[in-house]
């Protein structure tokens, strides 16, 4: 029994949902390899490669790598599918995009967002916005998962010495074209991996005072920012900032979320912090019942004193 | 130019369901039932391709139980021509909708099939890609902003860390973010006129599909509950809390 493990990366680094989902292969029982495949990742190979726990590197080297287009991937990981039981990727949205696209192809259901695995066959996993959680057991013999970063600790990314091996490349499907990305500058921790996390909702009322309020408590805290969506789909956010069921699910160390009243939606992203606080002026809004600390103010007056207490 | 949307039949999203007590599930029974949100942006998406003169027809699709109609004649309230009900009874997982979808897409033959990104009840996020694989077609997933030009699709992706745009050759698969669009209210006029629309149905057996489980559910509870917090009068209180008793900053 060997699982396969599809590193997520930038062809330099590997990104850190990576290492969270080596713990979670790991106890799958078996072997656990990686593969990498992207364009001139020579240097990423090397740092799958560190990674303790990591018994083989398999480096699939091609332009056509080079932006995870999910039709390249997934072939690539199908050409390598024979000799795996598992076959694991981070619920990022690369993982998600390619996942389910191995798993059709080697007929078997795939198990998204696992948060626990009980065995090599049964896993489990939230539904229903995280209102429930699901213990599921695998009819296939292959089990194609996606790993709920949050649920897993990362592996140590140094003190491994697996061996790299070379793979040969699948032809590029011709299919899809990479044309460009839009990716946000970010001096700050990355939203996921983050041990403090300010947020803030639609109460902010503007991305002027998003930006005034927000940011310098996240300077402060050295945090990463996240928003509701009604404060991304009101333009004061990014969109990659959102926390909740469609965007990002996060477990920081401290949360604090300011101006958010919890709806369900939003809560599916943050309930597993370890501290919630939260910043609402309505004693009724439902982010109170899962807050550890809350603080019933306006969030206007109430951060800048905060800055100011820390 | 023909679309395919399929759109799924769930629990409404407003609705905070509760795990049965025999752990068996989540109690269903007597709640209410709406249309999945990223298949409501779905039908937008594809009624909108339609009033741009890029589209000709567009065909929704759901498979599930009876009470789908009910979903179906929503997607027709919004703008789509006609509808197909795969029914069945048994419990539908993606692998297997996204088999009796290829049936649809082999039948229908449609330039492009617009999905949800996912469904709100199941999380599963899989559908979409699983009918692109079985289709051999290339898929564009978490779509913000689509183009139709030339026999290709121009799709912006809402990826980690912001927008990334790619271009496929049609046919092909796209599933829809939250800010593809806002769908739009549906009319009386209109659901009066969904009523007159064509709805034909299919068992999977006439599509050739086998319905059989690749995952059994053995169990649902309820997720841990978070112990209860307490309320902290000022600033001072929660900085003094945060650091002396929580010990996280």
């Amino acid at each position: 029994m060997t699982a396969l493990v599809i590193a997520e990366h930038d062809n330099a680094t590997i990104k850190g949902a990576t290492l969270n989902t080596v713990t979670a292969a790991a106890q799958c029982g078996g072997d656990v390899h990686v593969l990498v495949a992207g364009h001139n990742a020579g240097e990423a190979a090397k740092a799958a490669a560190q990674i303790a726990g990591v018994s083989k590197v398999i480096h699939a080297e091609g332009e056509h790598f080079a932006h995870g287009l999910a039709e390249n991937i997934a072939a690539q990981v199908l050409a390598l599918a024979g000799s795996y039981s598992h076959i694991l990727f981070p619920a990022t949205a690369s993982g998600k995009n390619v996942a389910p696209r191995v798993a059709a192809k080697l007929d078997v259901g795939q198990i998204s967002d696992v948060t626990k695995i009980d065995s090599a066959d049964t896993f489990e996993r939230p539904i229903y916005a995280g209102n429930a959680i699901a213990t599921v057991q695998s009819l296939d013999d292959k089990k194609v998962i996606t790993v709920r970063t949050t649920g897993f600790d990362p592996a140590a990314a140094a003190g491994g010495a697996a061996a790299i091996e070379a793979a040969t490349a699948v032809a590029d499907s011709g299919k899809s074209h990479f044309e460009g990305n839009e990716i946000a500058k970010n001096d700050r921790p990355e939203l996921t991996a983050a041990k403090i996390i300010v947020s803030g909702g639609r109460a902010l009322g503007s991305s002027e005072k998003f930006n005034e309020v927000m940011t310098p408590l996240a300077d402060k805290l050295g945090a990463a920012l996240g928003a509701s969506r009604a404060a991304v789909d009101a333009g004061y956010a990014p969109n990659d900032w959102q926390v909740g069921q469609t965007g990002k699910i996060v477990a920081p160390q401290l949360y604090i979320a300011a101006g958010i009243s919890g709806a369900i939606q939003h809560l599916a992203g943050m309930k597993d912090s370890k501290v919630i606080v939260a910043i609402n002026k309505d004693p009724e809004a439902p982010i109170f019942s899962v807050a550890d600390y809350g603080l019933e103010a306006d969030l206007f007056t109430a951060i800048p004193e905060l800055i100011k207490a820390l | 130019m023909k679309v395919l949307v399929p759109v799924k039949r769930v629990v409404d999203y407003n609705v905070k369901v509760r795990v049965k007590s025999d752990g068996t599930g989540v109690d269903i029974a007597n709640v209410k039932m709406s249309m999945n949100p990223f298949d409501e942006i779905a039908v937008e998406e594809a009624v909108r391709l339609k009033e741009k003169g890029v589209v000709t027809e567009v065909i929704a699709v759901s498979c599930g139980v009876t009470q789908c109609q009910e979903t179906l004649r929503t997607a027709m309230a919004i703008g789509a021509d006609r509808a197909i009900l795969v029914e069945c009874v048994d419990e539908l997982q993606p692998l297997t909708v996204a088999k009796l979808l290829k049936a649809i897409v082999d039948k229908e033959q449609p330039g492009l099939v617009i999905l949800g990104k996912q469904a709100i009840d199941d999380d599963c996020n899989q559908t979409g890609q699983m009918l692109a694989a079985l289709c051999d077609l290339p898929q564009a997933t978490f779509a913000s902003k689509v183009e139709v030009v030339d026999g290709k699709a121009r799709v912006t992706r809402e990826v980690d860390g912001g927008l990334e745009t790619v271009s496929i050759t049609l046919p092909a698969i796209i599933t829809t973010d939250l800010r593809l669009n806002e769908p739009r209210y549906v009319t009386l006029p209109n659901i009066m006129k969904a009523k007159k629309k064509q709805m034909d149905t299919f068992k999977p057996a006439d599509l050739g599909v086998e319905v059989k489980p690749h995952l059994k559910t053995l169990k649902v509870s309820e997720p841990p509950k978070r112990s209860a917090g307490i309320k902290v009068p000022d600033v001072a209180t929660l900085v003094a809390k945060l650091k002396n008793e929580a010990k996280v900053i």
